[in-house]
Protein backbone atom coordinates (compact mmCIF):
# COMPACT_ATOMS: atom_id res chain seq x y z
CA UNK A 1 0.00 0.00 0.00
CA UNK A 2 1.14 3.34 -1.22
CA UNK A 3 -0.89 5.12 0.37
CA UNK A 4 -3.42 4.37 3.55
CA UNK A 5 -6.22 6.55 5.36
CA UNK A 6 -8.08 5.34 7.97
CA UNK A 7 -10.97 7.37 9.89
CA UNK A 8 -9.51 10.55 9.11
CA UNK A 9 -10.82 13.65 10.36
CA UNK A 10 -10.24 18.19 10.26
CA UNK A 11 -12.24 20.82 11.24
CA UNK A 12 -11.42 24.40 10.97
CA UNK A 13 -13.24 26.22 14.34
CA UNK A 14 -16.66 25.69 13.19
CA UNK A 15 -16.01 23.81 9.83
CA UNK A 16 -15.55 20.32 9.26
CA UNK A 17 -13.52 19.67 6.56
CA UNK A 18 -12.93 16.17 6.30
CA UNK A 19 -15.26 13.96 7.91
CA UNK A 20 -13.98 10.51 8.73
CA UNK A 21 -12.08 9.26 5.65
CA UNK A 22 -10.99 6.05 4.74
CA UNK A 23 -9.11 4.68 1.27
CA UNK A 24 -5.98 3.28 0.29
CA UNK A 25 -4.23 4.03 -2.60
CA UNK A 26 -1.84 0.76 -4.19
CA UNK A 27 1.45 1.45 -5.29
CA UNK A 28 1.87 2.28 -8.70
CA UNK A 29 -1.54 3.57 -9.07
CA UNK A 30 -2.59 7.02 -10.41
CA UNK A 31 -5.63 7.83 -7.80
CA UNK A 32 -7.98 10.82 -8.68
CA UNK A 33 -9.53 12.81 -5.93
CA UNK A 34 -12.42 14.45 -7.65
CA UNK A 35 -14.35 17.38 -6.18
CA UNK A 36 -15.42 20.72 -6.53
CA UNK A 37 -13.37 23.98 -4.15
CA UNK A 38 -14.06 23.62 -0.86
CA UNK A 39 -14.68 20.10 -0.84
CA UNK A 40 -11.61 19.16 1.80
CA UNK A 41 -8.89 18.19 -1.04
CA UNK A 42 -6.23 20.30 -0.19
CA UNK A 43 -6.95 19.87 3.96
CA UNK A 44 -6.35 16.18 3.06
CA UNK A 45 -3.36 16.21 1.14
CA UNK A 46 -1.68 18.56 3.53
CA UNK A 47 -2.22 15.79 6.38
CA UNK A 48 -0.79 13.16 3.50
CA UNK A 49 2.38 15.60 3.14
CA UNK A 50 3.00 16.51 7.18
CA UNK A 51 1.94 20.01 6.69
CA UNK A 52 -1.53 19.72 8.83
CA UNK A 53 -2.22 17.61 11.87
CA UNK A 54 -5.74 15.27 11.35
CA UNK A 55 -7.95 15.88 14.85
CA UNK A 56 -8.52 12.19 14.85
CA UNK A 57 -7.43 9.21 12.86
CA UNK A 58 -4.26 7.66 11.14
CA UNK A 59 -2.73 8.22 7.56
CA UNK A 60 0.47 6.68 6.17
CA UNK A 61 2.51 6.90 2.85
CA UNK A 62 4.96 5.00 1.56
CA UNK A 63 4.83 2.73 4.09
CA UNK A 64 5.53 5.57 7.06
CA UNK A 65 3.24 7.10 9.41
CA UNK A 66 2.66 10.87 8.94
CA UNK A 67 3.09 12.35 12.33
CA UNK A 68 6.07 9.64 13.73
CA UNK A 69 7.89 9.30 10.49
CA UNK A 70 7.22 13.08 9.20
CA UNK A 71 10.36 13.38 8.62
CA UNK A 72 11.00 10.33 6.24
CA UNK A 73 7.95 11.06 4.36
CA UNK A 74 9.07 14.27 3.36
CA UNK A 75 12.47 12.90 2.05
CA UNK A 76 10.55 10.81 -0.58
CA UNK A 77 7.30 12.37 -1.71
CA UNK A 78 6.85 15.37 -3.96
CA UNK A 79 3.91 17.47 -3.40
CA UNK A 80 2.64 20.17 -6.14
CA UNK A 81 0.11 22.66 -4.21
CA UNK A 82 -2.76 24.54 -5.90
CA UNK A 83 -1.17 27.58 -5.55
CA UNK A 84 2.15 27.81 -7.22
CA UNK A 85 5.02 28.45 -4.59
CA UNK A 86 8.05 28.22 -6.05
CA UNK A 87 10.80 31.20 -5.43
CA UNK A 88 9.31 33.70 -7.99
CA UNK A 89 12.59 35.47 -7.68
CA UNK A 90 14.66 32.74 -8.71
CA UNK A 91 14.94 31.91 -12.22
CA UNK A 92 13.63 28.40 -13.70
CA UNK A 93 16.99 26.79 -13.66
CA UNK A 94 17.84 28.39 -9.91
CA UNK A 95 14.61 26.62 -8.75
CA UNK A 96 15.38 23.18 -9.87
CA UNK A 97 18.86 23.25 -8.59
CA UNK A 98 17.61 24.76 -5.28
CA UNK A 99 15.28 21.71 -4.66
CA UNK A 100 17.73 18.92 -6.30
CA UNK A 101 20.59 20.67 -3.75
CA UNK A 102 17.78 20.57 -0.50
CA UNK A 103 17.36 16.99 -1.68
CA UNK A 104 20.69 16.15 -1.53
CA UNK A 105 20.66 15.51 -4.86
CA UNK A 106 21.32 16.53 -8.44
CA UNK A 107 19.51 17.84 -11.71
CA UNK A 108 21.58 15.43 -13.74
CA UNK A 109 20.95 12.43 -11.75
CA UNK A 110 17.39 12.19 -11.99
CA UNK A 111 17.17 14.18 -15.64
CA UNK A 112 15.08 11.98 -16.90
CA UNK A 113 12.50 11.38 -14.90
CA UNK A 114 11.85 15.26 -15.55
CA UNK A 115 13.43 15.80 -19.03
CA UNK A 116 10.11 15.60 -21.62
CA UNK A 117 8.76 18.27 -19.30
CA UNK A 118 11.99 20.33 -18.85
CA UNK A 119 12.84 20.46 -22.46
CA UNK A 120 9.64 22.64 -22.50
CA UNK A 121 10.62 25.40 -20.38
CA UNK A 122 14.12 25.08 -20.66
CA UNK A 123 14.47 27.72 -23.67
CA UNK A 124 13.09 30.12 -20.57
CA UNK A 125 15.45 28.53 -18.06
CA UNK A 126 17.18 32.54 -17.40
CA UNK A 127 13.60 33.79 -16.94
CA UNK A 128 12.43 34.22 -13.31
CA UNK A 129 9.92 31.63 -12.33
CA UNK A 130 7.61 34.89 -11.36
CA UNK A 131 7.66 36.21 -14.87
CA UNK A 132 6.53 32.41 -16.41
CA UNK A 133 3.07 31.80 -18.25
CA UNK A 134 0.72 29.70 -15.53
CA UNK A 135 1.65 26.89 -18.32
CA UNK A 136 4.98 27.25 -17.77
CA UNK A 137 4.82 28.03 -14.05
CA UNK A 138 3.25 24.67 -13.64
CA UNK A 139 5.91 22.81 -15.73
CA UNK A 140 8.37 24.22 -13.28
CA UNK A 141 6.83 23.34 -10.04
CA UNK A 142 6.27 19.60 -11.66
CA UNK A 143 9.79 19.01 -12.46
CA UNK A 144 10.26 20.69 -9.31
CA UNK A 145 8.22 18.14 -7.46
CA UNK A 146 10.25 15.46 -9.16
CA UNK A 147 13.81 16.08 -9.11
CA UNK A 148 14.15 13.71 -6.40
CA UNK A 149 12.91 10.74 -7.40
CA UNK A 150 9.58 10.74 -5.03
CA UNK A 151 8.04 7.24 -4.52
CA UNK A 152 4.81 9.37 -4.34
CA UNK A 153 3.59 12.47 -6.21
CA UNK A 154 0.97 14.47 -4.96
CA UNK A 155 -0.57 17.15 -7.04
CA UNK A 156 -3.22 19.19 -5.70
CA UNK A 157 -4.90 20.98 -8.41
CA UNK A 158 -2.57 20.62 -10.93
CA UNK A 159 -4.94 21.68 -14.27
CA UNK A 160 -7.55 24.56 -12.83
CA UNK A 161 -7.90 27.27 -14.91
CA UNK A 162 -5.67 25.40 -17.61
CA UNK A 163 -7.30 25.33 -21.03
CA UNK A 164 -8.18 21.59 -22.51
CA UNK A 165 -4.96 21.39 -24.53
CA UNK A 166 -2.57 22.14 -22.03
CA UNK A 167 -4.86 19.75 -19.61
CA UNK A 168 -4.64 16.89 -22.02
CA UNK A 169 -0.51 17.30 -22.44
CA UNK A 170 -0.45 17.72 -18.64
CA UNK A 171 -2.13 13.60 -18.31
CA UNK A 172 0.04 12.30 -21.25
CA UNK A 173 2.74 13.04 -19.00
CA UNK A 174 0.74 11.54 -15.61
CA UNK A 175 1.01 8.72 -17.57
CA UNK A 176 4.20 8.50 -18.52
CA UNK A 177 5.66 8.75 -15.06
CA UNK A 178 2.93 6.70 -13.85
CA UNK A 179 4.60 3.98 -15.62
CA UNK A 180 7.79 5.23 -14.46
CA UNK A 181 6.90 3.43 -10.63
CA UNK A 182 5.74 6.78 -9.17
CA UNK A 183 2.61 6.06 -7.22
CA UNK A 184 0.48 9.35 -8.02
CA UNK A 185 -2.56 10.81 -5.78
CA UNK A 186 -3.77 14.10 -7.75
CA UNK A 187 -7.22 15.89 -7.36
CA UNK A 188 -8.82 18.07 -9.53
CA UNK A 189 -12.52 19.54 -10.37
CA UNK A 190 -12.59 18.48 -13.89
CA UNK A 191 -14.86 15.23 -13.86
CA UNK A 192 -13.60 14.61 -17.66
CA UNK A 193 -10.04 13.93 -16.25
CA UNK A 194 -11.58 11.46 -13.35
CA UNK A 195 -11.79 8.77 -16.49
CA UNK A 196 -8.34 9.15 -16.82
CA UNK A 197 -7.64 7.95 -13.15
CA UNK A 198 -7.00 4.09 -11.95
CA UNK A 199 -9.58 4.67 -9.71
CA UNK A 200 -11.50 7.62 -7.76
CA UNK A 201 -13.08 8.64 -5.04
CA UNK A 202 -15.68 11.39 -5.45
CA UNK A 203 -15.32 13.87 -2.25
CA UNK A 204 -17.77 16.74 -1.21
CA UNK A 205 -18.11 18.71 1.79
CA UNK A 206 -15.26 16.64 3.42
CA UNK A 207 -16.89 13.49 2.77
CA UNK A 208 -16.43 10.59 0.35
CA UNK A 209 -19.29 9.62 -1.75
CA UNK A 210 -17.92 6.73 -3.66
CA UNK A 211 -14.57 5.29 -4.42
CA UNK A 212 -13.55 2.79 -7.51
CA UNK A 213 -12.50 2.59 -10.99
CA UNK A 214 -14.13 4.95 -13.72
CA UNK A 215 -15.97 2.58 -15.14
CA UNK A 216 -17.01 0.90 -11.82
CA UNK A 217 -18.63 4.61 -10.91
CA UNK A 218 -20.62 4.81 -13.85
CA UNK A 219 -22.31 1.91 -13.18
CA UNK A 220 -23.92 2.92 -9.87
CA UNK A 221 -26.03 5.28 -11.74
CA UNK A 222 -29.56 3.71 -11.35
CA UNK A 223 -32.00 5.62 -13.63
CA UNK A 224 -32.23 5.81 -16.90
CA UNK A 225 -30.84 8.65 -18.59
CA UNK A 226 -32.21 10.69 -21.94
CA UNK A 227 -30.84 13.44 -24.03
CA UNK A 228 -32.97 15.97 -24.51
CA UNK A 229 -32.42 18.87 -27.44
CA UNK A 230 -34.28 21.43 -28.56
CA UNK A 231 -34.39 25.15 -30.53
CA UNK A 232 -34.54 26.83 -27.15
CA UNK A 233 -31.62 25.77 -24.64
CA UNK A 234 -33.09 28.78 -21.92
CA UNK A 235 -36.94 27.45 -22.66
CA UNK A 236 -35.74 23.74 -22.62
CA UNK A 237 -34.59 24.02 -19.11
CA UNK A 238 -36.89 26.15 -17.97
CA UNK A 239 -40.05 23.84 -18.94
CA UNK A 240 -37.80 20.81 -17.78
CA UNK A 241 -37.68 22.08 -14.27
CA UNK A 242 -41.55 22.67 -13.77
CA UNK A 243 -42.25 19.53 -15.49
CA UNK A 244 -44.25 17.82 -12.71
CA UNK A 245 -42.57 14.23 -12.82
CA UNK A 246 -38.67 15.93 -13.63
CA UNK A 247 -36.54 14.13 -11.28
CA UNK A 248 -33.10 16.20 -12.63
CA UNK A 249 -32.11 17.83 -15.85
CA UNK A 250 -29.13 19.52 -15.92
CA UNK A 251 -27.25 21.24 -19.48
CA UNK A 252 -24.93 19.08 -21.05
CA UNK A 253 -23.07 20.51 -23.76
CA UNK A 254 -25.55 20.62 -26.12
CA UNK A 255 -28.09 18.73 -24.27
CA UNK A 256 -29.91 18.64 -21.08
CA UNK A 257 -29.17 15.34 -19.23
CA UNK A 258 -33.23 14.53 -18.15
CA UNK A 259 -34.14 11.90 -15.61
CA UNK A 260 -37.98 11.00 -14.46
CA UNK A 261 -39.25 11.06 -11.13
CA UNK A 262 -40.98 7.02 -12.53
CA UNK A 263 -39.19 4.04 -13.24
CA UNK A 264 -41.05 3.91 -16.97
CA UNK A 265 -42.45 6.57 -18.80
CA UNK A 266 -44.36 7.45 -22.37
CA UNK A 267 -41.14 9.46 -24.31
CA UNK A 268 -44.33 10.77 -25.92
CA UNK A 269 -45.86 12.67 -23.21
CA UNK A 270 -42.48 14.58 -22.79
CA UNK A 271 -42.45 15.10 -26.13
CA UNK A 272 -46.12 16.84 -26.21
CA UNK A 273 -45.33 19.07 -22.79
CA UNK A 274 -42.49 20.27 -24.51
CA UNK A 275 -43.95 21.37 -27.50
CA UNK A 276 -47.10 22.59 -25.75
CA UNK A 277 -44.47 24.73 -23.89
CA UNK A 278 -44.07 26.23 -27.71
CA UNK A 279 -40.51 24.29 -28.65
CA UNK A 280 -39.06 23.13 -31.64
CA UNK A 281 -37.21 20.42 -33.04
CA UNK A 282 -37.40 18.21 -29.78
CA UNK A 283 -35.54 15.01 -29.56
CA UNK A 284 -35.39 12.54 -26.48
CA UNK A 285 -33.00 9.89 -26.60
CA UNK A 286 -32.05 7.72 -24.55
CA UNK A 287 -28.11 7.79 -23.04
CA UNK A 288 -25.28 6.48 -21.50
CA UNK A 289 -24.34 8.30 -17.83
CA UNK A 290 -20.88 10.11 -17.53
CA UNK A 291 -18.75 10.13 -14.21
CA UNK A 292 -20.09 13.84 -13.51
CA UNK A 293 -23.94 12.64 -13.93
CA UNK A 294 -22.50 9.85 -11.24
CA UNK A 295 -21.28 12.95 -9.56
CA UNK A 296 -24.39 14.91 -9.51
CA UNK A 297 -26.32 12.33 -8.59
CA UNK A 298 -24.12 11.21 -5.73
CA UNK A 299 -23.82 15.11 -4.55
CA UNK A 300 -27.68 15.80 -5.30
CA UNK B 1 -21.25 55.99 -34.10
CA UNK B 2 -22.60 52.34 -34.50
CA UNK B 3 -25.91 51.58 -34.36
CA UNK B 4 -26.79 49.87 -31.12
CA UNK B 5 -27.82 46.13 -33.33
CA UNK B 6 -24.08 45.68 -31.96
CA UNK B 7 -23.37 45.58 -28.31
CA UNK B 8 -19.46 45.10 -28.87
CA UNK B 9 -17.86 45.79 -32.24
CA UNK B 10 -14.00 45.54 -32.38
CA UNK B 11 -11.71 46.23 -35.73
CA UNK B 12 -8.46 45.14 -36.18
CA UNK B 13 -7.82 45.40 -32.11
CA UNK B 14 -4.42 45.33 -31.72
CA UNK B 15 -2.09 45.25 -28.72
CA UNK B 16 1.78 44.98 -28.95
CA UNK B 17 4.04 44.68 -25.73
CA UNK B 18 7.10 45.37 -27.66
CA UNK B 19 7.67 43.28 -30.46
CA UNK B 20 4.89 40.98 -29.34
CA UNK B 21 1.54 40.94 -30.70
CA UNK B 22 -0.50 39.39 -27.44
CA UNK B 23 -3.46 40.63 -29.48
CA UNK B 24 -3.07 40.87 -33.39
CA UNK B 25 -6.02 42.88 -35.21
CA UNK B 26 -8.87 40.98 -33.93
CA UNK B 27 -12.35 41.75 -35.63
CA UNK B 28 -15.53 40.46 -34.20
CA UNK B 29 -19.21 41.79 -33.35
CA UNK B 30 -21.14 41.11 -30.26
CA UNK B 31 -25.22 40.62 -30.69
CA UNK B 32 -27.74 42.43 -27.93
CA UNK B 33 -28.58 39.41 -26.06
CA UNK B 34 -26.00 36.83 -27.37
CA UNK B 35 -23.93 34.60 -25.19
CA UNK B 36 -20.64 34.88 -26.74
CA UNK B 37 -18.14 32.59 -25.51
CA UNK B 38 -14.75 33.81 -26.09
CA UNK B 39 -12.28 30.28 -25.25
CA UNK B 40 -8.43 30.30 -26.52
CA UNK B 41 -5.38 28.53 -24.50
CA UNK B 42 -3.50 30.01 -21.92
CA UNK B 43 -1.36 32.53 -23.29
CA UNK B 44 -3.72 33.04 -26.64
CA UNK B 45 -4.13 36.59 -25.64
CA UNK B 46 -8.05 36.31 -24.16
CA UNK B 47 -7.17 38.24 -21.07
CA UNK B 48 -5.37 41.16 -23.05
CA UNK B 49 -8.12 41.56 -25.37
CA UNK B 50 -10.81 41.61 -22.69
CA UNK B 51 -8.65 44.28 -20.51
CA UNK B 52 -8.76 46.64 -23.66
CA UNK B 53 -12.95 45.92 -24.05
CA UNK B 54 -13.62 46.74 -20.50
CA UNK B 55 -11.71 49.79 -20.65
CA UNK B 56 -8.66 49.23 -18.43
CA UNK B 57 -5.97 49.27 -21.00
CA UNK B 58 -5.61 51.19 -24.25
CA UNK B 59 -5.38 49.24 -27.86
CA UNK B 60 -1.88 49.95 -29.48
CA UNK B 61 -4.42 50.09 -32.86
CA UNK B 62 -7.63 49.35 -34.21
CA UNK B 63 -11.27 50.27 -32.86
CA UNK B 64 -13.23 49.37 -30.62
CA UNK B 65 -16.69 50.43 -29.50
CA UNK B 66 -18.42 48.96 -26.49
CA UNK B 67 -21.91 49.32 -25.04
CA UNK B 68 -21.84 52.23 -27.53
CA UNK B 69 -19.24 53.71 -26.52
CA UNK B 70 -14.97 54.23 -27.95
CA UNK B 71 -12.50 52.55 -26.42
CA UNK B 72 -10.16 54.62 -27.19
CA UNK B 73 -11.58 58.12 -25.74
CA UNK B 74 -14.74 56.60 -23.43
CA UNK B 75 -13.13 54.23 -21.37
CA UNK B 76 -14.91 55.98 -18.33
CA UNK B 77 -18.04 55.56 -19.87
CA UNK B 78 -17.46 51.87 -20.95
CA UNK B 79 -16.82 50.89 -17.14
CA UNK B 80 -19.53 52.37 -15.59
CA UNK B 81 -22.04 50.67 -18.94
CA UNK B 82 -20.87 47.09 -18.09
CA UNK B 83 -20.59 44.47 -15.25
CA UNK B 84 -17.70 42.29 -14.99
CA UNK B 85 -16.76 39.19 -12.73
CA UNK B 86 -13.66 37.17 -12.94
CA UNK B 87 -12.46 34.04 -10.74
CA UNK B 88 -9.89 36.24 -9.25
CA UNK B 89 -11.71 38.80 -8.33
CA UNK B 90 -15.28 39.15 -7.49
CA UNK B 91 -16.80 40.21 -3.72
CA UNK B 92 -14.63 41.50 -1.25
CA UNK B 93 -14.24 38.53 1.15
CA UNK B 94 -14.11 40.56 4.64
CA UNK B 95 -17.21 42.59 3.87
CA UNK B 96 -20.81 40.75 4.26
CA UNK B 97 -23.54 39.70 1.56
CA UNK B 98 -25.63 42.52 2.12
CA UNK B 99 -22.30 45.39 2.48
CA UNK B 100 -20.79 43.53 -0.68
CA UNK B 101 -24.32 44.59 -2.28
CA UNK B 102 -24.16 47.99 -0.83
CA UNK B 103 -20.49 48.59 -1.64
CA UNK B 104 -20.86 47.62 -5.25
CA UNK B 105 -24.32 49.25 -5.95
CA UNK B 106 -22.63 52.56 -4.60
CA UNK B 107 -20.11 51.81 -6.82
CA UNK B 108 -22.46 52.14 -9.53
CA UNK B 109 -24.23 54.79 -8.51
CA UNK B 110 -27.10 53.33 -7.60
CA UNK B 111 -29.70 55.76 -5.46
CA UNK B 112 -30.11 54.68 -1.75
CA UNK B 113 -34.11 53.83 -2.51
CA UNK B 114 -33.20 51.45 -5.40
CA UNK B 115 -30.06 49.73 -3.41
CA UNK B 116 -32.64 48.89 -0.83
CA UNK B 117 -35.13 47.20 -3.22
CA UNK B 118 -32.30 45.85 -5.48
CA UNK B 119 -30.65 43.93 -1.73
CA UNK B 120 -33.92 42.72 -0.70
CA UNK B 121 -34.63 40.84 -4.63
CA UNK B 122 -31.71 39.89 -4.61
CA UNK B 123 -31.60 37.84 -1.31
CA UNK B 124 -35.17 36.86 -1.80
CA UNK B 125 -34.00 35.51 -5.56
CA UNK B 126 -30.74 33.43 -4.64
CA UNK B 127 -31.93 32.58 -1.44
CA UNK B 128 -29.71 34.01 0.90
CA UNK B 129 -31.91 35.48 3.75
CA UNK B 130 -30.23 33.24 6.77
CA UNK B 131 -26.49 34.43 5.66
CA UNK B 132 -27.08 37.91 4.54
CA UNK B 133 -25.43 38.98 7.45
CA UNK B 134 -22.28 36.37 6.84
CA UNK B 135 -18.72 37.10 5.51
CA UNK B 136 -19.19 36.40 2.03
CA UNK B 137 -15.33 34.64 2.31
CA UNK B 138 -17.18 31.92 4.61
CA UNK B 139 -19.30 31.14 1.71
CA UNK B 140 -19.26 28.27 -1.00
CA UNK B 141 -17.25 29.27 -4.09
CA UNK B 142 -20.20 28.21 -6.26
CA UNK B 143 -22.74 30.86 -3.68
CA UNK B 144 -20.08 33.28 -4.06
CA UNK B 145 -19.51 33.15 -7.96
CA UNK B 146 -23.88 33.36 -7.83
CA UNK B 147 -23.75 36.29 -5.85
CA UNK B 148 -21.07 37.88 -8.09
CA UNK B 149 -22.88 37.70 -11.26
CA UNK B 150 -26.06 39.06 -9.51
CA UNK B 151 -23.62 41.99 -8.01
CA UNK B 152 -22.50 42.56 -11.71
CA UNK B 153 -25.60 43.39 -12.86
CA UNK B 154 -27.35 45.38 -10.29
CA UNK B 155 -26.87 48.65 -12.36
CA UNK B 156 -28.57 46.94 -15.71
CA UNK B 157 -25.42 46.48 -17.90
CA UNK B 158 -25.48 46.57 -21.64
CA UNK B 159 -23.40 43.64 -21.72
CA UNK B 160 -21.81 41.52 -18.92
CA UNK B 161 -18.32 40.37 -18.82
CA UNK B 162 -17.11 36.66 -17.01
CA UNK B 163 -13.59 35.93 -16.80
CA UNK B 164 -13.50 32.28 -16.14
CA UNK B 165 -16.58 32.25 -13.68
CA UNK B 166 -17.05 28.64 -13.30
CA UNK B 167 -13.52 27.35 -12.44
CA UNK B 168 -13.68 25.01 -9.75
CA UNK B 169 -17.20 24.97 -9.21
CA UNK B 170 -19.15 21.67 -8.16
CA UNK B 171 -20.88 20.69 -11.40
CA UNK B 172 -24.44 21.33 -9.73
CA UNK B 173 -23.74 25.11 -8.87
CA UNK B 174 -21.75 25.38 -12.55
CA UNK B 175 -25.26 24.33 -14.20
CA UNK B 176 -27.34 26.84 -11.73
CA UNK B 177 -24.73 29.92 -12.84
CA UNK B 178 -25.16 28.83 -16.34
CA UNK B 179 -29.04 29.23 -16.07
CA UNK B 180 -28.44 32.63 -14.15
CA UNK B 181 -26.81 33.39 -17.60
CA UNK B 182 -29.39 32.03 -19.68
CA UNK B 183 -32.00 34.28 -17.65
CA UNK B 184 -29.92 37.35 -17.94
CA UNK B 185 -29.22 37.15 -22.08
CA UNK B 186 -32.83 36.13 -22.53
CA UNK B 187 -33.93 39.10 -20.57
CA UNK B 188 -31.32 40.72 -23.13
CA UNK B 189 -28.05 41.28 -21.31
CA UNK B 190 -25.51 40.59 -23.62
CA UNK B 191 -23.01 37.73 -22.08
CA UNK B 192 -18.54 37.75 -23.10
CA UNK B 193 -17.90 34.68 -21.10
CA UNK B 194 -14.59 32.63 -20.92
CA UNK B 195 -14.18 29.46 -19.59
CA UNK B 196 -11.90 26.22 -19.88
CA UNK B 197 -15.32 23.82 -20.16
CA UNK B 198 -15.84 22.57 -23.20
CA UNK B 199 -19.40 21.79 -22.06
CA UNK B 200 -19.97 25.59 -21.33
CA UNK B 201 -18.99 26.41 -24.47
CA UNK B 202 -21.75 24.32 -26.35
CA UNK B 203 -24.24 26.67 -24.29
CA UNK B 204 -22.88 30.01 -26.05
CA UNK B 205 -24.61 31.48 -29.08
CA UNK B 206 -21.46 32.22 -30.98
CA UNK B 207 -17.70 31.05 -29.71
CA UNK B 208 -14.56 32.71 -30.81
CA UNK B 209 -11.52 30.74 -30.73
CA UNK B 210 -8.15 32.53 -29.94
CA UNK B 211 -4.40 31.32 -30.67
CA UNK B 212 -1.12 33.30 -30.71
CA UNK B 213 -3.37 36.56 -30.45
CA UNK B 214 -5.15 35.94 -33.80
CA UNK B 215 -9.30 34.79 -33.57
CA UNK B 216 -8.53 31.48 -35.81
CA UNK B 217 -12.56 30.76 -35.52
CA UNK B 218 -16.00 32.27 -34.67
CA UNK B 219 -19.39 30.96 -35.33
CA UNK B 220 -22.18 28.99 -33.38
CA UNK B 221 -20.88 25.74 -31.59
CA UNK B 222 -22.69 23.76 -34.57
CA UNK B 223 -21.36 25.13 -37.68
CA UNK B 224 -17.86 24.62 -35.55
CA UNK B 225 -18.40 21.01 -35.05
CA UNK B 226 -19.49 21.06 -38.51
CA UNK B 227 -16.54 23.09 -39.87
CA UNK B 228 -14.26 20.64 -38.22
CA UNK B 229 -15.68 17.74 -38.63
CA UNK B 230 -15.85 16.95 -34.84
CA UNK B 231 -18.49 15.73 -32.60
CA UNK B 232 -17.76 18.11 -29.49
CA UNK B 233 -16.49 21.56 -28.72
CA UNK B 234 -13.45 20.04 -26.88
CA UNK B 235 -11.96 18.36 -30.02
CA UNK B 236 -12.46 21.80 -31.88
CA UNK B 237 -10.43 23.08 -29.29
CA UNK B 238 -8.22 20.24 -29.44
CA UNK B 239 -7.89 20.59 -33.50
CA UNK B 240 -7.59 24.55 -33.39
CA UNK B 241 -5.60 25.68 -29.63
CA UNK B 242 -2.09 24.40 -31.03
CA UNK B 243 -1.85 26.21 -34.02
Amino acid sequence: MSISVNHISKSYKSIQALQDISFNVNEGELFGLIGPDGAGKTTLFRILTTLLIADTGQASVAGYDVIKDYKAIRNCVGYMPGKFSLYQDLTVEENLEFFATIFKTTIEANYHLIKDIYVQIEPFKNRRAGKLSGGMKQKLALCCALIHKPKVLFLDEPTTGVDPVSRKEFWDMLKRLQQKGITILVSTPYMDEAALCDRVAFIQNGELLEIGTPKNIVKEYSKKLYNVKSDNMYQLIDSLNTFKYTYSAYPFGEFVHYTDTRDEFDIKELHSYLKDKGLHNITIEITNPTIEDTFMALAK
Amino acid sequence: MSEINYVIEATDLTKQFGDFKAVNAISFNVKKGEIFGFLGANGAGKTTAMKMLIGISNPTSGAANVAGFDVFTQAESIKKNIGYMSQKFALYDDLTVKENITFFGGIYGLSRATLKQKINALIEELGLHDIADNLVGALPLGWKQKLAFSVALLHNPKIVFLDEPTGGVDPITRRQFWEMIYKAAHEGTTIFVTTHYMDEAEYCDRVSIMVNGKIEALDTPKKLKEQFKVTSMNNVFLKLARG
